[in-house]
């Protein structure tokens, strides 16, 4: 059976949707996690965390499955992506360790509260950095001999890779201000929708600098974009971002609660698929292809079986998970 | 000597972070059971103080929880920053493994968990019954690949070699390797005795201190049974799995057992100093033929000595032998325990011996280093592979690693576990004292409830300066 189709496509469909579902999803809540160092009482914070209190780790997870999913799909990649993003998947770690932690200690531990609240703010800002830092370097490209990362640790450092790690950290805190807005009302909300447009520009001015940036760096991401007929049905993206930018920055004014995180997905989902479109078929950026870094057949077909009947019953959960925790949060809502 | 190269570093950096991490899941898979027990209890009997158990039990399950997920997160990304040969070799077949255990367990605790910790007066009660019990089927899923995936490196099968990295043949070989069926239970039963032993020693303290006497006496009686099964049990269970690593890893038992000679009949070795390089045991005690009797069950068996394997294909010897003895020397302690229990059950004294309570407080870490210890036995003992006789630890490591890399990666991990981890005891400890309060009293410092005074500081965290956030460290 396996040897009949080709699970590569299955594959790279799968794992681009959950790294895509990892960014949205533990994007919002380390956004909201930057934000939270922006507020001024311990009753917004109080609001701000209570928001993402019960779905953060269900969040987090998604990691586990882009990290686990791309060793097993694509191994060769694995090996050697990771190693060549050493200190930032580091500093990543660390960083997630501390946000998360916070939760839990910063409501146990009130002597130390205010620790705790550094903690979760800074450590979520530095843990979007540095998957910024990642992403930056993905598309930089790595060195590769014998199918491993044959750089040194720090090979990843260069303008482009901090451009993209603020970058990274405006976007997240623009999705996080979308759910404060949906999630809570009054002052907070208020002062999201402020911070929302501030990071908004942000967000806009980098994807165009990144945007220019990328075919200088790269020849074949440049042959790729300008040359004809590509150039023909790539010309709406740009079009279609500045639409976006304009609905999201009105949505912010507005009164309207739930279009500024839909606005701001909609931009994530557009760079996304720029960063898909540029690179496919690459998985390495620019030594293997999806197809020359992937598991063997049988590994592949073992691992679809289980993922096609969990991935449905994880998604009906999570969204029940939502369901309950749905509406306005407030800052004295039940805490166990 | 180890030298302190990337490949030594980096096996540090390992037992470091796996160390810390294998002491959550130690403690949450049994007390996931047992809040799904005393969850089902409560909604079957409807007695209040099963109630009040559970969300006493719940917080501090929060607390392990949400270190646990953070710690296990790491993990996976050691294989590629640190064991990048490793991960390219193996991912075939080990990586849909850890690819399950992520799916099934993770996802399945950490997406009700939300529900068991902050959905007790929103959804129902038999739905809030139902995610504790899904929460702790999930820990048991996790443990069920994780262990699989453990089992193949120590007992590979179902494989084949092309060009030096292994690819499936066979799945049901794969996962039910030889040593995996004795490596799960005996692993999942660790796991209970561990969270046992914790609750055991919690319930006894309730009781002396008077801070919740009837749900104490409910946690030691209820407790005292499961673990009067379980540890002898848990006993016959590690001897089962050492006669299976006796067939399938002689290296890993001879470093067990001391073992440098090849003997029939074997001795015991009680204690000893073992030196490696001359490949002797010195200030040897032994027990004339008791080793052959234990290992083999008969009086005159034969083991094999480390000289029978080329120096380079041998473990280092003084880890899983004193390991091995902490271990046990554990499981002797947890048994008189429970047999003094059992005793003072039958004279119907168990609540009101001090000694006994006492005892039962000073016993509570000890799952946690009897975990620790057995953990080293089995993977210091499969050393110099990480695949046991296939692949060598030099030859998985990420060949781009400078000692200075790792270095400094263990040095960051040093320092945020000895700060997370002592705050998490001290809060947990902390929960423990507040005893399980009746219901509808809210605890003080609660979100929102009461702010704590001087706590509305009116600067932003990013505005406050730096040595500002330093003063908040102790």
């Amino acid at each position: 059976m396996s040897q009949i189709f080709d699970l590569v496509p299955i594959w790279t469909l799968i794992l681009g949707f959950g790294v895509f579902f990892y960014v949205l999803l533990d994007g919002f809540d380390l956004g909201v996690g930057m934000l939270y160092g922006l507020a001024h009482d311990s009753r917004s914070r109080n609001t701000i965390m209570n928001s993402i209190a019960p779905i953060w780790d269900g969040n987090e997870t998604w990691l586990i499955l882009g990290g686990l999913g791309l060793l097993a799909a694509f191994p060769v990649a694995f090996a050697v992506i990771i190693p060549a993003v050493y200190f930032p998947i580091l500093v990543m770690l660390l960083a997630l360790v501390f946000r998360g932690v916070a939760f839990e200690f910063r409501l146990r531990d009130s002597e130390h509260r205010t620790f705790w609240d550094y903690a979760f703010c800074y450590g979520s800002g530095i843990a979007t950095f540095a998957q910024g830092v990642v992403l930056g370097s993905f598309i930089q490209g790595f060195e590769v001999s014998n199918g491993q990362f044959a750089g040194t640790s720090f090979s990843f450092v260069s303008p482009f890779t901090l451009l993209t790690g603020i970058a990274l950290m405006f976007g997240y805190a623009l999705l996080g201000a979308g759910w404060l807005i949906l999630k809570t009302d009054g002052e907070v909300q208020g002062a999201a929708r402020r911070h929302g447009r501030i990071c908004l520009v942000a967000v806009l001015l980098a994807i165009a600098a990144v945007s220019l940036w990328t075919p200088i760096m790269s020849q074949s991401i440049a042959l790729r974009w300008f040359t004809w007929p590509n150039a023909l049905f790539l010309a709406p993206v740009p079009l279609a971002t500045v639409l976006l930018g304009w609905f999201t920055w009105r949505a912010l004014g507005s009164t309207a609660e739930a279009t500024p995180f839909l606005g701001a997905t909609a931009l994530f989902v557009l760079s996304y698929l720029g960063i898909a479109i540029s690179l496919f078929p690459m998985i390495v950026p620019y030594h293997f292809t999806l197809w020359e870094a992937a598991s063997s057949p049988r590994t592949q077909a073992f691992l679809l079986i289980g993922t096609l009947f969990l991935l449905p019953v994880i998604l009906t959960y999570s969204g029940w998970s939502y369901w309950v925790f749905r509406g306005k949060v407030r800052g004295e809502l039940g805490y166990h | 000597m180890p030298s302190f190269d990337p490949v030594f570093l980096s096996r540090i950096q390992f037992a470091w972070v796996i160390g810390w991490h294998i002491l959550l899941p130690a403690f949450t898979v049994g007390t996931a059971s047992f809040i799904a027990v005393v969850e089902g209890l409560s909604f079957a009997t409807g007695r209040e103080v099963y109630a009040r158990i559970s969300v006493f039990w719940t917080k501090i399950f929060a607390v392990a929880f949400g270190m646990g997920v953070v710690t296990g997160i790491v993990m996976p990304f050691q294989f590629g920053t640190n064991w990048s040969q490793y991960a390219s070799a193996t991912a075939n077949v080990l990586a849909p493994l850890f690819t399950y255990e992520g799916l099934t367990a993770f996802f399945l605790e950490a997406g009700f968990l939300g529900v068991l910790l902050f959905g007790r007066k929103l959804v129902p009660q038999w739905a809030h019954v139902f995610a504790a019990a899904m929460v702790a089927v999930g820990t048991l899923f996790s443990s069920f690949w994780i262990l699989a995936a453990n089992s193949w490196m120590q007992t590979p099968a179902g494989y084949e070699i092309i060009n030096g990295a292994f690819f499936p043949k066979d799945w049901i070989e794969v996962i039910f390797n030889p040593s995996f069926p004795y490596r799960l239970a005996h692993t999942v039963f660790a796991f209970f005795v561990t969270s046992g032993f914790v609750v055991l020693g919690v319930g006894a303290y309730l009781i002396s201190t008077k801070r919740g006497t009837e749900e104490g006496r409910v946690m030691l009686s209820m407790t005292l049974w499961f673990m009067t099964i379980l540890v002898p049990l848990q006993m016959v269970l590690g001897d089962l799995h050492g006669l299976n690593t006796l067939e399938y890893q002689p290296t890993k038992l001879a470093a067990i057992e001391g073992r440098y000679d090849t003997a029939r009949p074997t001795p015991l070795t009680v204690f000893g100093i073992p030196d490696d390089a001359s490949a002797t045991m010195r200030y040897a005690l032994e027990i004339p033929e008791l080793g052959s009797l234990v290992l083999t069950h008969s009086l005159n068996g034969e083991i094999k000595g480390l000289k029978e394997w080329p120096a380079d294909q041998r473990p280092p010897v003084a880890v899983p032998f004193f390991a091995f003895r902490i271990m046990v020397g554990c499981a002797g302690l947890m048994l008189g325990l429970v047999a003094l229990g059992g005793w003072l059950r039958w004279r119907g004294q168990l609540f009101d011996t001090p000694i006994f309570l006492r005892l039962c407080q000073w016993a509570s870490p000890l799952g946690f280093v009897a975990v620790i210890a057995g953990w080293c036995v089995t993977e210091v003992g499969r050393q110099p592979w990480t695949v046991y006789g296939l692949l060598r630890t030099a030859h998985s490591v990420s060949p781009s690693l400078t000692s200075a890399d790792v270095t400094l990666s263990l040095l960051g991990y040093a320092a945020v576990y000895l700060l997370i981890y002592p705050t998490g005891l001290i809060l947990m400890l902390r929960l423990i004292r507040n005893g399980p309060r009746p219901e509808g009293v809210q605890e003080p410092g609660l979100a929102g409830h009461k702010p704590v005074a001087g706590d509305q500081s009116p600067v932003p965290i990013w505005v406050g300066t730096a040595s500002a956030a330093k003063g908040d460290v102790r």
